[in-house]
């Protein structure tokens, strides 16, 4: 770390444990350790070292962040991006001018245009697009806003989820929810602020995805399963249970005590709340994550498959964790890749089977905030690293209906959290191919979640190796034709 | 490029007179001002950000001095010498318009400051270089203090007057068994065995501590402590990085680190070797293994990759480690603009990159140039063998080749006669649709009409082609042959059927040799192979092991069963393989060019190899190669290099660096706390040591300094919070590695063995697919407890247990790690496997020592901590041991026991469980993770 931050982040460190040595130990005789480490001080277990530094720089509109990354990319145009002419052209060769000077990953020589497999209606007051695909969430289009022309520079899997969760191609910058806690702080004393859930699979981008950089470790995202232990080392080890661990812990911190009080070295305190967070962790962990004690009627609303780590279950845990107050809710559902190299790979049947398992929990999750009255406050976002093209890709040279990556025009939407309602943004040339109105970046997507936390994009920055870094690096616009005023 | 000569003297003539200044006053109303004490802080902080390396308003600039005092905008120097009312600098300062007033839309400068540019420009505008530009001056002298014989050496002397002067006093010396466990911490990053503590503890001999220094200075351990720290700053891994994460065979590296170190090998040497090893007159295998530093780039394997651009981007990044590691400077920025901060302008960054831009290496999959080596053992067979096998070719005394490298002359030999394959992978160019298979062992086509090419094959003699292949279609598909280009004379044709019937088998798969005669062809060729579908397309056709090449009348026909054997034999004999650093015979050279905002297709200006102006080197005497331009850098001319590892070894002493930003001394960077001290010790390293390091880390811990408590008072605390001025020893989290490691060892673990091949334990994840595990790897047992730095370690997936306590990914070079403090390190230490493992294991030995309670937490609390337990301690112990007993005691069923309880019966199954409680504890206490 830099010294710039370093010296905030340790002289707010140092001057909170400071206050707390005034106030707490020196008088401490009849304190018990709980009683100690469970007031205000630690209430906020994350340090927001850049708070009174001006943040949040403006009134929040969003608490939370659910982010609901489509890893593999989801094809637009059989889904959101309605093209009739594109079907016309179906079977016909590309022309070249799409082609010339484009690096694709997979497509060579002269490809065949591509019609959606899928078929569109609109829908709801806003007369939205939807295709077929995706008949439950066609019923919540009023609450949504739809980027229609969002765009990348990135073209395989991993640098194009780096860029869109870290605002680079490049593995080692911290993800937008360590962005958004270093910012921000956590607002449950018994849970981690940044929390990731996964789906489908392995995501390409790997751990790093939702790393902290060059951010302190504090920030980054710990990753939850629905499935088995919820968090590494969280369950105890054979031949130990909770009472036991709990003697173990105060036994711990009571010889750290001891330990404090000859070496004077706060970083033992530190160490002693994060012991009691780690056992806090233990019991409210496995409570939060397990869905048993829902209702019926939520079971069925979002679908969940019990015992299983489907994306249904990481929507319902998502819903949970922000109720609980977690900060930034990161899933990554993962299989979306739809090249066409096989049957049941292609956009055709892989891709409508794919969204056939989220169609129905992602409007559950979107109907379950709303009706708790905390879609208000949740901001959701929703999309993949990139999109595909209109053309077929035919890898194999013949018949399975796939498309290659395709990053200059795709499909995101966010709900909630101070985005307008029914509002579609952005529109692509008539085959889908390119953005002709209403551009915008992944920088942009990034600025506009972090103002929707109150955050500038521009002023929450940390210095590193010679310079300010910010998530969005030096572009990046709030997309203000999407904000509720 | 510099035109002047003698500047040099001239500003080190400025930095004595600033050190004099800096002595006699802190009044700067008639003295003179230093530009760097005074006046270069004003530029950074209000100036630099409009009129910098990155923008200019107005034209003007104050990075570069030519350009501070030349023609701006309006036509006229910013700032006249001698006059600071005719400057419109100080009249922009100070006018009352806001369209006029400096800093633009941003508050006024203070009175003071204004007044500090007043005089400066009065004064005469003198400039001066940043301090970390100005080589270390060569005699400073010991500050001479009175500390009625504190100073053990002279630190201490520079420590004391430091502390003096702020109003502080050094701590009392750590008790022995506080500073033994330090001690061995810090020198080998073990804490010491039972019987090591006890010995130590035993010698009431005056030199008893300072031999124990020199006694782990001799350790074996020592190389792998420092090694741990160098590996951050070459991330070093096992597998490439990007989305594939393959595999990387490069432990070799590791292990001549490790060797290195042990050997106290020149600091200057080290660096040299291992930045252009490759280029010294007759390197050495081991000489060539070092220039594997950076081949620890990053290398892309993703389908639709231009290799060209990640060739690029590994060489951009080559040098911005170089200048972290041996400068302390971060040159990142210089490769989109100018420096915004430091005078580094954009073409400086290309001009060192010309050094570098000549690597052979070129992202491709199989990472060539690569060096084959044997083990120890397998070298001696292979030396019979070839001794064996020579002998029956030449009778008299002769070989093939004069190769000074065993796996060349077995190359030659096997060419010679007439037994030749080649791996497939070991392709030269391919379309984007090769891939290989997880463990990298076999060529794998994903598209139909993919294609590889090797080049330069001699097929003088050859008449017939065999392909090891793996199907399992019925008819997967067909390799075409083609001389030159793909679509060059086709000289053969095979079809691959399903080698499922094959009772051969590799890697897990089942395969089989197929076979074509191939035309008469004279001279070496390149040869295309070209991949088509079978009877239908399956995501992928089939795999390709090796390429045989058969010869009409191979040589070998001419020798017996018996021969034939041992060439086979030879064959066989497996390598080692460690992608190095060559350069490109100069025919092929590439030319290097100015990047337009840092993007590698927009090409500005070519450029030649240079040295930045600021290093102030006479262009006579510029480094015309990358092996000179090592050498620069550890010369005694180079400012920096000496500093800035000195500091590096200070830092992980001390706990921080003299400077401490580790990887920027520039005006970013902080400024020393005790820049004397660190001047004089790297004159000391590079003239007295001649940069050996033992005796530098010697001097380090045979001060009083290192040896103070590291115990704090509230009032320290308040004067000195982070330490800054050595008041007190330093109390440190341990890093990673040595945080499992300590726990290995105290438990009995540890497995010491040094060196070899990285191991799988239970931090490694393997996820499967793209994941899966070379076969060079250690599996099982023998890995389990090897230390840490020999884990394997995959870039996407590192392991665990050292990125929760704060481990780099090792992506990226890496200066210092930050520590951290979180409750996942807490659930770790807690609960995770191995951890529980140890704590089982030392709550048996416990129970073992002694049959009274007391007496076993002791015997375990001096174990782990080398030191005896104190009344207080022991009683949260004893309290812990009776309610854990008590719950035991009430246990029936073996689920409720940890395993090593299950060995024991009767009223001992209660105490084994509660004892390992007890032994949790321990291994938990901040104390253990702490070296204090």
């Amino acid at each position: 770390m830099d010294i710039f931050n370093e010296a905030h982040y340790r002289e707010s460190e140092y001057n909170t444990r400071r206050h707390f040595l005034k106030n707490c130990i020196s008088g401490m005789g009849a304190l018990t350790l709980g009683s100690m480490l469970g007031g205000d001080l630690f209430a906020n277990n994350l340090p927001a070292p850049m708070a009174g530094h001006g943040i949040p720089h403006f009134l929040p509109k969003a608490k939370h962040v659910i982010y609901l990354h489509m890893a593999g990319a989801p094809s637009q145009l059989e889904l959101f991006d309605h093209k009739p002419v594109l079907n016309k052209l179906n079977g016909q060769d590309c022309p070249p001018s799409l082609l010339e000077g484009k690096r694709f990953a997979f497509i060579r020589g002269t490809p065949k245009m591509l019609g959606s497999q899928a078929t569109f209606k609109q829908y709801g007051e806003s007369r939205t697009w939807i295709s077929n695909y995706l008949p439950k969430f066609a019923s919540v289009v009023d609450e949504i806003s739809f980027l229609k022309a969002v765009s990348t520079e990135e073209f395989n899997h991993a640098p194009a989820q780096f860029l869109m969760q870290t605002g680079s191609p490049r593995q080692g910058r911290p993800s937008l929810g360590s962005w958004a806690t270093y910012g921000l702080g956590s607002s449950n004393e018994n849970l981690p602020g940044f929390i990731v859930l996964l789906s489908g699979g392995v995501v390409t981008g790997g751990k790093r995805l939702w790393g902290s950089g060059f951010l302190p470790t504090v920030y980054q995202g710990v990753q939850c399963q629905s499935k088995g232990p919820a968090v590494r080392n969280l369950q105890n080890s054979k031949g130990v249970d909770a009472k036991l661990r709990k003697q173990t812990v105060d036994a711990i911190n009571k010889i750290n005590e001891q330990e404090y009080q000859e070496s004077r070295d706060p970083e033992i305190l530190t160490r002693m709340s994060q012991y009691e967070l780690a056992f806090k962790m233990q019991t409210s962990v496995p409570g939060v994550m397990s869905i048993d004690d829902e209702p019926d009627y939520i079971k069925n609303l979002y679908g969940v498959t019990p015992g299983e780590g489907s994306f249904a279950n990481n929507c319902l845990l998502a819903r949970r964790l922000v109720e609980n107050g977690v900060r930034f809710v990161q899933l990554y559902d993962e299989g979306w890749d739809t090249h066409g190299v096989g049957p049941g790979s292609g956009v055709d049947v892989g891709l409508k089977d794919k969204c056939s398992r989220i169609d129905q929990s992602m409007t559950a999750l979107l109907m379950d905030l709303k009706q708790r009255g905390l879609l208000e406050e949740t901001l959701i976002v929703w999309g993949g690293e990139f999109g595909r093209t209109p053309m077929m890709e035919a890898r194999s040279g013949q018949g399975f209906f796939g498309r290659d990556h395709h990053g200059e025009a795709f499909t995101m939407w966010m709900a909630g959290g101070g985005i307008k309602k029914g509002f579609s943004f952005g529109e692509t040339d008539e085959i889908g191919y390119s953005g002709i109105r209403g551009k915008v970046h992944v920088h942009d997507i990034q600025a506009t979640i972090l103002n929707q936390l109150g955050l500038d994009h521009e002023r929450l920055t940390f210095h590193f190796q010679g310079r300010d870094f910010r998530l969005t690096d030096v572009s990046g616009n709030v997309i203000k034709d999407i904000l509720t005023p | 490029m510099v035109k002047s000569i003698g500047t040099n003297s001239i500003y080190r003539l400025f930095w004595i007179l600033t050190i004099l200044f800096m002595g006699s006053c802190n009044d700067s109303s008639n003295t003179e001002i230093s530009f760097n004490r005074d006046v270069r802080p004003i530029l950074n902080s209000k100036c630099l950000r409009c009129h910098g390396g990155v923008k200019a308003n107005g034209e003007f600039s104050l990075l570069f001095e030519e350009d501070a005092f030349s023609r701006t905008q309006s036509g006229k120097p910013a700032i006249v010498r001698g006059n600071h009312e005719k400057s419109e600098l100080y009249r922009r300062l100070v006018s009352k318009d806001p369209e006029i007033r400096m800093p633009y839309e941003s508050p006024e400068l203070s009175q003071e400051e204004i007044e500090i540019l007043a005089k400066w420009i009065d004064q005469g505008a003198k400039w001066e270089k940043h301090w970390a530009y100005i080589p270390p001056i060569e005699n400073i002298v010991p500050p001479v203090v009175a500390d009625s014989g504190w100073a053990n050496n002279p630190i201490d002397q520079f420590i004391f007057s430091k502390l003096n002067e702020k109003g502080l006093s050094p701590s009392i010396k750590a008790d022995k068994n506080t500073l033994m466990r330090r001690l061995y911490l810090d020198l080998t990053g073990l804490p010491p065995t039972i019987e090591e503590a006890e010995a130590f503890l035993g010698d009431n001999s005056p030199e008893a501590y300072e031999n124990l220094v020199d006694h782990l200075l001799e350790s074996s351990h020592f190389g792998e402590r420092w090694a741990s720290m160098w590996l951050d700053l070459a991330r070093y891994a096992d597998s490439k990085g990007f989305e594939k994460d393959t595999n990387r065979e490069i432990w070799k590296f590791r292990d001549w680190v490790i060797a290195a170190f042990n050997n106290d090998m020149p600091f200057d040497q080290f660096s040299i070797e291992q930045l252009a090893g490759d280029l010294l007159a007759e390197p050495t295998e081991d000489q060539l293994i070092a220039t594997a530093f950076h081949r620890n780039t990053l290398a892309n394997d993703e389908g639709g990759t231009d290799n060209e651009e990640f060739r690029v981007a590994s060489v951009v990044e080559r040098v911005a480690t170089t200048y972290e590691v041996w400068q302390g400077t971060t040159m990142a920025c210089v490769q989109c603009h100018s420096h915004p901060y430091d005078p580094f302008r954009h073409e400086e960054f290309y001009e060192s990159m010309a050094f570098f831009n000549n690597a052979v290496d070129d992202d491709s999959y199989f990472e060539k140039p690569k060096l084959f080596t044997y083990s120890k053992e397998n070298k001696k067979e292979v030396e019979k063998l070839l001794d064996y096998i020579n002998g029956h070719l030449f009778p008299g005394d002769g070989q093939v080749t004069k190769s000074r490298f065993l796996y060349d002359q077995k190359e030659a030999l096997l060419t010679h006669l007439g037994y030749r394959f080649t791996e497939a992978e070991a392709f030269d160019n391919t379309s984007p649709f090769i891939e290989l298979d997880g463990g990298l062992n076999f060529l794998w086509q994903i598209q139909d009409s993919s294609w590889a090419s090797y080049n330069d094959v001699d097929l003088r003699k050859v008449n017939k082609m065999g392909f090891l292949v793996s199907a399992s279609l019925k008819y997967a598909g067909d390799i075409s042959i083609h001389l030159d280009s793909l679509n060059g004379r086709k000289i053969g044709q095979v079809r691959i059927n399903s080698t499922e019937d094959s009772k051969l088998e590799e890697h897990g798969l089942k395969i089989k040799e197929v076979g074509t005669q191939i035309p008469e062809i004279t001279g070496k060729h390149d040869i295309f192979l070209q991949f088509h579908k079978g009877e239908s397309f399956e995501g992928h056709l089939f795999y390709l092991d090796k390429i045989f090449y058969y010869e009409k009348e191979p040589l070998l026909a001419n020798y017996d069963k018996e021969f034939k054997q041992k060439l086979e034999q030879l064959a066989q004999i497996p390598t080692t393989s460690t992608p190095i650093i060559q350069e490109l015979e100069k025919h092929k050279a590439r030319k290097t060019y100015v990047f337009d905002r840092g993007s590698w297709q927009n090409l500005g200006q070519e450029v030649q190899v240079g040295i930045p102006n600021i290093y102030a080197v006479d262009e006579s005497k510029e480094p015309s190669n990358r092996l000179e331009f090592a050498k620069w850098m550890v010369s005694d001319e180079n400012p920096l290099s000496a500093r800035v590892a000195v500091n590096r070894f200070w830092e992980q002493i001390f706990g921080r660096g003299l400077v401490e930003s580790m990887e920027e001394f520039g005006s970013q960077g902080k400024n020393p706390s005790h820049p004397e001290l660190l001047d004089w010790m790297a004159v000391k390293f590079m003239k007295e040591y001649n940069w050996k390091i033992k005796p530098l880390l010697r001097d380090f811990v045979l001060s009083a300094t290192y040896q103070q408590s590291s115990d704090a008072s509230t009032e320290r605390l308040e004067l000195d919070p982070s330490n800054s001025w050595l008041s007190r020893g330093s109390r440190k989290r341990l890093s990673a590695e040595q945080i499992r490691d300590e726990i290995l060892l105290v438990s009995g673990l540890l497995n010491k063995t040094i060196g070899g091949p990285s191991v799988i334990n239970s931090d490694v994840e393997i996820a499967g697919g793209w994941n899966t595990l070379p076969d060079y790897v250690i599996k099982g047992d023998e890995a389990k407890y090897r230390r840490s730095l020999y884990t394997f370690w995959k870039r996407v997936n590192p392991p665990m247990n050292m990125i929760v306590f704060d481990s780099p990914d090792r992506s990226a070079c890496v200066s210092s790690r930050v520590l951290t403090n979180t409750p996942l390190q807490a659930l770790s230490l807690l609960n995770d496997k191995t951890f529980f493992e140890a704590s089982q294991l030392l709550a048996k030995q416990m129970f073992e020592a002694d049959d009274q309670l007391e007496n076993q937490i002791k015997f375990g609390y001096f174990k782990v901590m080398g030191k005896t337990l104190n009344g207080e301690k022991l009683k949260h112990l004893t309290q812990l041991y009776k309610e854990a007993l008590m719950h035991y005691e009430n246990s029936r069923d073996n689920l409720e026991f940890p395993d090593v309880a299950l060995q024991y019966s009767d009223k001992n199954k209660p105490m084994l469980a509660a004892l390992t409680m007890v032994a949790n504890v321990f291994l938990n206490l901040d104390e253990f993770i702490v070296k204090g």
